[in-house]
């Protein structure tokens, strides 16, 4: 019996959490399309989230293009097959590599610091002051931030495909002997819209996840320094599992036959 | 009497999960009236003005703002009530991504009242009117100290000139000097405005200085509501042993063995 009702409660926690989210969601989704709009604040956003952002992003995804280039030459080299080598840093990147890791890493810059952020204001009042001051804490708060992350992070995973390939081409033709116009041109005509396409898709998505949870949890932060440290670290981590599991959707949706 | 109240709680209900905070409370403060709320930490006097500001929502009972019960009340409606009300946070609550005159003027700009060089203006003035020169204008409030966040604090609570002010625990954390201050300042800006205010505190020097009558919240309940000057000899053990600060009398502290 007591097995049982351990069990229960687990669902019952964990139904009444997914509920406050999609509450959360709909309610912050909601706002985004009703005025009041707060220039100053999307703006802030979009330069914290798309520009300060980029740095880890390029970073991240031109060794990744790199590495994915130098395995795949490795791996290919024993049946013979390197000229694909271009061929799978492209698909790789715009489908997956770039969306993904853009995703996370974003997680982990600004979803970490919007929990932070958004929790000190609630363990200091600040959001009950906004209340008082004629300002819905959603609107200042939470709405510039979605708007941010639904925006931004297609132009951080466009940039990244495009760094992430690069360091394919590099490798391919500085360290592997390809040649250069060969290499461009076998990627240029590998590549189709619907993986660049379905990419920046995920990358909406996951910019919506990743803020979402930031907010969330920073939002909903109890008790002090602690409660902080505890809906930052929940953010980072619900936002990587929650991305993970809308990339396999997302391909699901898109390349399943 | 009953058509002279700016503000009444009527048989209002409150509990946090297990936690029942308020029972049943029944208070009322006059137009122009200065009501000190005194009770032990934890005993619910925060919550008691946050069910005014609409931060939290009775679970029964009537809170009536101006002959208009206000719990339940449109979101159009709760913007028109707050927008009567001032209120000075216990920490101050200042917001620390913008400036001292912005955070002042916050208010102002919000609603449209003034934009610009106007809020900044207006902003110095006020900030004049609370002892703070207008060098503090540009500064972050985490460059300023604890008395003079306070100050700022209040010059916001003030900004657009509230028929109702709270103050939650003004002079928590001052010396007796800025206390006096603070306590000085409450009393001129109260009293220039001819707003009604309600004050919570532990500071029985303050409750002096500040109040026309004081109330004390014990258990949930409102025990005692009289003139300041029945203090001193209220005709209540409860409010006796607190008033003079006493460990011996009816109010038992929990400690844990």
């Amino acid at each position: 019996m007591k097995l049982f009702s351990g069990i229960g409660s687990v669902v019952l926690t964990f139904l009444a959490a997914t509920g406050r989210v999609a509450a959360f969601a709909g309610s912050g989704l909601s706002h985004c399309l009703r005025p009041p709009f707060y220039g100053k604040q999307i703006l802030r956003q979009l330069i914290e989230v798309g520009f300060y952002c980029l740095p880890v992003v390029a970073l991240t995804t031109l060794f990744s293009g790199m590495v994915l280039a130098l395995q795949s030459y490795t791996g290919f080299a024993r049946f013979s097959a390197e000229s694909a080598v271009a061929n799978v840093v492209v698909l790789s990147m715009t489908r997956e590599l770039a969306p993904v890791l853009a995703g996370l890493m974003v997680a982990g810059r600004i979803g970490a610091s919007m929990a932070a952020e958004i929790g000190t204001m609630r363990v200091t009042e600040q959001i009950d002051a906004l209340s008082t001051l004629s300002t819905h804490p959603m609107k200042y708060l939470v709405v510039p931030r979605i708007i941010a992350g639904l925006t931004m992070l297609p132009i951080l995973v466009l940039i990244g495909d495009i760094i992430g390939v690069m360091g394919g081409y590099l490798v391919g033709v500085y360290r592997l002997g390809f040649n250069a116009v060969g290499y461009i041109e076998q990627t240029w005509n590998f590549i189709e819209t619907l993986d660049v396409v379905s990419g920046l898709v995920k990358a909406a998505v996951f910019g919506f996840i990743v803020t979402l949870m930031g907010c969330y949890h920073g939002y909903m932060s109890r008790g002090g320094a602690q409660g902080v440290g505890i809906a930052t670290t929940n953010a980072v981590v619900s936002s990587a599992i929650l991305i993970l599991v809308a990339n396999y959707v997302i391909t699901e949706s898109f390349f399943s036959k | 009497m009953i058509d002279k109240s700016k503000i009444v709680w009527r048989d209002v209900h409150l509990a946090f999960a297990e936690k029942q905070v308020l029972r049943g409370i029944n208070l009322n403060v006059l137009e122009g009236e200065s009501l000190v709320v005194i009770g032990g930490s934890g005993s619910g006097k925060s919550v008691l003005i946050k069910s005014v500001l609409g931060i939290t929502k009775p679970d029964s009972g009537e809170v009536i703002v101006d002959s208009q019960n206000i719990v339940g009340c449109s979101s159009h409606e709760r913007e028109a009530i707050n927008s009567k009300i001032g209120m000075l946070f216990q920490g101050g609550a200042l917001f620390d991504s913008i400036s001292v005159w912005e955070n002042v003027a916050f208010g102002l700009m919000q609603t449209g009242s003034a934009r610009g060089t106007t809020a900044r203006s207006r902003a110095i003035e006020v900030l004049g009117r609370v002892g703070l020169d207008k060098t503090v204008a540009d500064l972050s409030p985490s460059e300023l100290s604890g008395g003079m966040q306070k100050r700022v604090a209040l010059a916001r609570a003030i900004i657009d000139e509230p028929e109702i002010i709270f103050f939650d625990e003004p002079t928590t954390g001052l010396d007796p000097i800025m206390s006096d201050v603070i306590n000085q300042l409450i009393i001129s800006c109260v009293r220039d405005l001819g707003a009604t205010a309600v004050t919570i505190t532990h500071d029985m020097r303050s409750a002096r200085t500040i109040a026309d009558k004081v109330a004390m919240l014990y258990q949930g309940q409102i025990i005692w509501h009289e003139r300041v000057s029945h203090l001193d000899n209220p005709g209540n053990d409860y409010v006796d042993q607190f008033v003079h600060g006493r460990g011996e009398g009816p109010i038992q502290m929990t400690i844990r063995q």
